[in-house]
């Protein structure tokens, strides 16, 4: 069947053989109509296994030029050439917080700055009650390389600013994205006094169209031991629960509000049912996400 | 129009005050030209003269920083003939390093114009001459391999005509040079998708297009929503910060070129974008391929044609009617267009066709097409691995960060007529139907082949050759001096990648014989592959890699060297 048609299309197409046989083209007056004709169709020509030769040591430009200019423009060409370093400084979280008698501001922030495969990385996060210094803030500086197309590994120090203990920890972490788009972060901290805390976030960004983004984002503390000083019981300590609608006016600036509910579970809940301290509670957020 | 004209002058009078009244754009490339022989600045001759200089142009009426040549973006055309021995002298009045790369050309390795591989390139205040013979015609560009000017405006078309009678017989011609501005500095886009590479995505699926079905059903979005693949990732630069130009043209300003009714009308289309693949099509007229990089092909009539960054068309219309025709050059990911105006006389517009649907990638694109096949049932084909990154389906490549995703069943997609263009019920073309006009030079069968990998990761923005950005290479991929090598290139990313090799033009495996169609660029579809075969007969060194600028920044670059065999010189180490 096909060497019918083949021999078919051959048949219909005279010039073919033609064109085999001039060395100069001729003009061109075919009819618009006219299309391309399949042409002889010579078998598959068989391809040698010939091993690849070796690569050469020299450069051949430099048998032209200046062997300094061409080495420093190889320099340059190399470094624009998939060696750029980039930065981000990012908000995604810049609040207000409006509860049942209480009233704070809440933020979450990241800036990298370096190449494709090694990162500089400063994190900060907390939150102040209207008029007082941060009851929880804190900042992490780490190096980060990516492990996998999608997740980094991040390594560096946790620094506590706020009102409470001024700890210090060892900082161990991944960030990435998940299937199903999830962005997702995991972290360990083992504080000087050897305590070991962890914490996990995660997002997911629902477009309802173009410009509004519906954001689930779940947070979960846990603790591999009491730390009574901080109210701190052994478990899972803390989960928030935030859902954000934020209306992209530019990518980098995106207005929005939402929903928070917080608690405290567990042995934690337990140490600030004791200490009179409020457990749980909802919230409405006003914000602005935005980087740069 | 002379009101625009006017202010266009008096903004740039600064900056290009010696260029006088010559204006922004090339005459070759004004409104109402009633065609490129007609040009009355057009450089001709074997001495040519370009200076390189910073300069303010105006777009739809806005005004944006350029690099430009001549006072001018584009570039003024070039119009060369076979057989002469040229100079082109480069006159550097930027206060940063430039280069000129005459894209297609066959020229001696000292004349390519990258810097870094073929010269140290073209300090401030100073000049470079060029100095080659030109071995063949058609149509091509130029356009600076310097940092990312070719974005801001440093590029331009070339022309060769032929020593003998042009194979090509028209009444007329015009360029049509497609290109992309932004108001944002191209550091400023790679920066930007750096950050998010969706970030100039405007056309992502939504709730509000799964209700109205405008995106993939729920079914389809879980699954790509599991594997983390956006099928509305077209294109990486879009509409949303591009204005789409046809001879520097924005939309509004609209370009016109003018005919004569039953006239046939030669179109050197020449797609000198930094980021953007085009659907280029004259509703109301057909489409006669003639020419495709420069390289004569027994001509093919189609409704339309996808022309990615670098190539070149060159195509034959015959308006027979006394009206208008709109030339329109859609964006792959149709998110804009260039526009242009076929008319018999000056101040006719063209009505534009409704604005199609942006396309949505399909598994085709993922290099897992399996015509039908379930998920199950390609798991359960012998041996051959469906995963998404299988390191047998590619043993060479390292499976870094880089590398997001290897394609499982990479298909021969030069039947394919382009991204988002399957399925229409008209002829698109495609690279199967191109036919060269005269025989190959070189038609001996290959004595090896070998497999490059196209590979990227969309989130992290990273693309390479092999998995392996350019910084990161530390030998070129060696060529024996005139040994022939199948080549094939396979797009394990979810991206078109128009793949360019300097100094040589390349067969593409087709199936056409010795009349394989001759290319300097080749866009390898998005999960496709494509086979050409190479005679490797210019020694040096040559870059190679992919002509979407930012992917080519990003890393997707590398160097080719071809040296005699045995190589006294590679007796040595090979050294970085």
């Amino acid at each position: 069947m096909i060497a019918l048609l083949l021999a078919a299309a051959l048949a219909a197409d005279p010039q073919a053989h033609d064109h085999h046989a001039m060395d100069m083209p001729m003009p061109v007056t075919a009819p618009a109509s006219e299309r391309a004709a399949t042409p002889s169709q010579p078998a598959e020509v068989p391809v040698g296994d010939a091993p690849p030769p070796k690569a050469p040591a020299d450069h051949y430009a430099d048998r032209t030029y200046d062997p300094a200019a061409m080495a420093a423009a190889r320099d340059l060409l190399r470094r624009e050439h998939g060696g750029g370093t980039y930065s981000l400084v990012s908000l995604p979280i810049a609040e207000w917080r409006q509860g049942k008698g209480r009233e704070s501001f809440r933020w979450n922030g990241e800036a990298w700055y370096g190449s494709d495969v090694r990162r500089a990385v400063f994190k900060t996060e907390g939150e102040a009650e209207r008029g007082r210094a941060p009851d929880e803030a804190e900042v992490q500086l780490l190096a980060s390389r990516p492990i996998d197309a999608y997740w980094d590994l991040q390594a560096g120090v946790r620094q506590d600013v706020g009102r409470g203990a001024k700890r210090t920890y060892a900082t161990v972490a991944v960030e990435g994205l998940a299937p199903y788009w999830f962005d997702v972060e995991a972290a360990l901290f083992l504080s000087t006094r050897g305590d070991l805390l962890g914490r996990v976030e995660a997002s997911y960004d629902q477009r309802l169209t173009q410009y509004a983004i519906l954001q689930p984002r779940i947070e979960l503390e846990a603790a591999a031991q009491d730390v009574r000083r901080s109210g701190i019981g052994r478990g899972l300590s803390d989960v928030k629960a935030d859902l954000r609608l934020r209306y992209t006016i530019v990518p980098e600036f995106a207005p929005y509000v939402g929903v928070g509910y917080e608690t405290r579970v567990g042995r934690t809940r337990r140490f600030a049912e004791q200490a009179g301290e409020k457990a749980r509670g909802t919230y409405l957020l006003v914000g602005i996400a935005s980087f740069f | 129009m002379t009101i625009r004209r006017r202010d266009l002058l008096r903004h740039g009078a600064g900056a290009v005050g010696a260029l006088g009244a010559a204006g922004l754009l090339p005459f070759w490339a004004s409104s109402f030209a009633h065609g490129v022989q007609a040009a009355p600045d057009t450089l001709t001759g074997t001495d040519i003269l370009l200076r390189a200089e910073h300069g303010s142009w105006a777009i739809d009426g806005r005004h944006g920083h350029a690099t430009m040549l001549n006072g001018t973006v584009p570039g003024p055309l070039i119009r060369l003939r076979e057989g002469d021995d040229v100079r082109l002298t480069i006159d550097n009045r930027l206060d940063e390093d430039t280069s000129v790369h005459w894209h297609g050309l066959l020229v001696p390795p000292e004349f390519d114009g990258v810097p870094g591989v073929s010269f140290p390139g073209i300090r401030p205040g100073e000049r470079f001459t060029y100095r080659f013979p030109l071995i063949q015609s058609g149509t091509y560009w130029y356009h600076s391999h310097s940092g990312l000017q070719e974005q801001i405006g440093l590029f331009g078309p070339l022309i060769i005509d032929p020593k003998g009678p042009d194979p090509i017989a028209s009444d007329r011609e015009h360029v049509i040079l497609l290109s992309d501005w932004s108001f944002l500095h191209p550091h400023r886009l790679l920066m930007k998708l750096k950050q998010q590479s969706g970030y100039f995505n405007r056309q992502k699926q939504t709730l509000a297009g799964l209700a109205s079905g405008r995106d993939q059903p729920a079914k389809d979005r879980l699954d790509w929503g599991r594997m983390r693949m956006d099928p509305t990732d077209i294109s990486d630069v879009t509409g949303s910060t591009y204005t789409f130009l046809v001879n520097g043209h924005g939309p509004a300003d609209t370009w016109t070129g003018l005919f004569r009714p039953g006239e046939r009308v030669r179109l050197r289309i020449i797609n000198a974008a930094a980021m953007t693949v085009f659907n280029v099509r004259l509703p109301g007229l057909k489409v006669t391929v003639v020419a495709a990089d420069g390289q004569p092909v027994r001509p093919v009539t189609v409704d339309e044609l996808q022309i990615a960054n670098a190539e070149t068309y060159d195509v034959i219309v015959t308006p027979d009617e006394d009206k208008a025709y709109a030339l329109v050059a859609e964006a792959v990911d149709r998110s804009g267009i260039a526009r242009a105006t076929l008319a018999p006389r000056a101040g006719m517009v063209a009505p534009l066709p409704p604005r199609r649907r942006r396309p949505l990638a399909t598994m085709r694109d993922m290099g897992m097409d399996m015509g039908g096949m379930s998920m199950k049932e390609m798991g359960d084909m012998g041996g051959m691995s469906m995963a998404m990154r299988d390191q047998r389906n590619a043993p060479s490549v390292p499976l870094n960060p880089g590398v997001q995703t290897i394609a499982p069943m990479p298909a021969d997609r030069t039947g394919d007529p382009g991204q988002g263009l399957i399925g229409l019920d008209h002829k698109v073309l495609a690279y199967q139907d191109l036919v060269a006009l005269v025989p190959n030079p070189d038609a001996r069968a290959p004595s090896r082949s070998m497999e490059i990998h196209l590979t990227g990761n969309m989130e992290r923005y990273m693309w390479a050759f092999d998995g392996k950005a350019f910084s990161a290479v530390t030998a070129p991929i060696p060529f024996r001096e005139n040994e022939r090598v199948r080549v094939t290139l396979v797009n394990d990313t979810m991206m078109t990648h128009p793949i360019h090799l300097h100094g040589h033009f390349f067969e593409l495996v087709t199936g056409k014989g010795d009349h394989a169609p001759r290319k300097h660029t080749v866009a390898v579809l998005p999960g496709g592959k494509v086979t050409f075969d190479l005679t490797a007969n210019a020694v040096g060194d040559w870059a190679f890699h992919c002509h979407m600028l930012l992917h080519m920044h990003a890393g997707m670059f590398q160097v080719v060297g071809v040296r005699p065999d045995p190589a006294p010189e590679s007796a040595g180490e090979a050294s970085a």
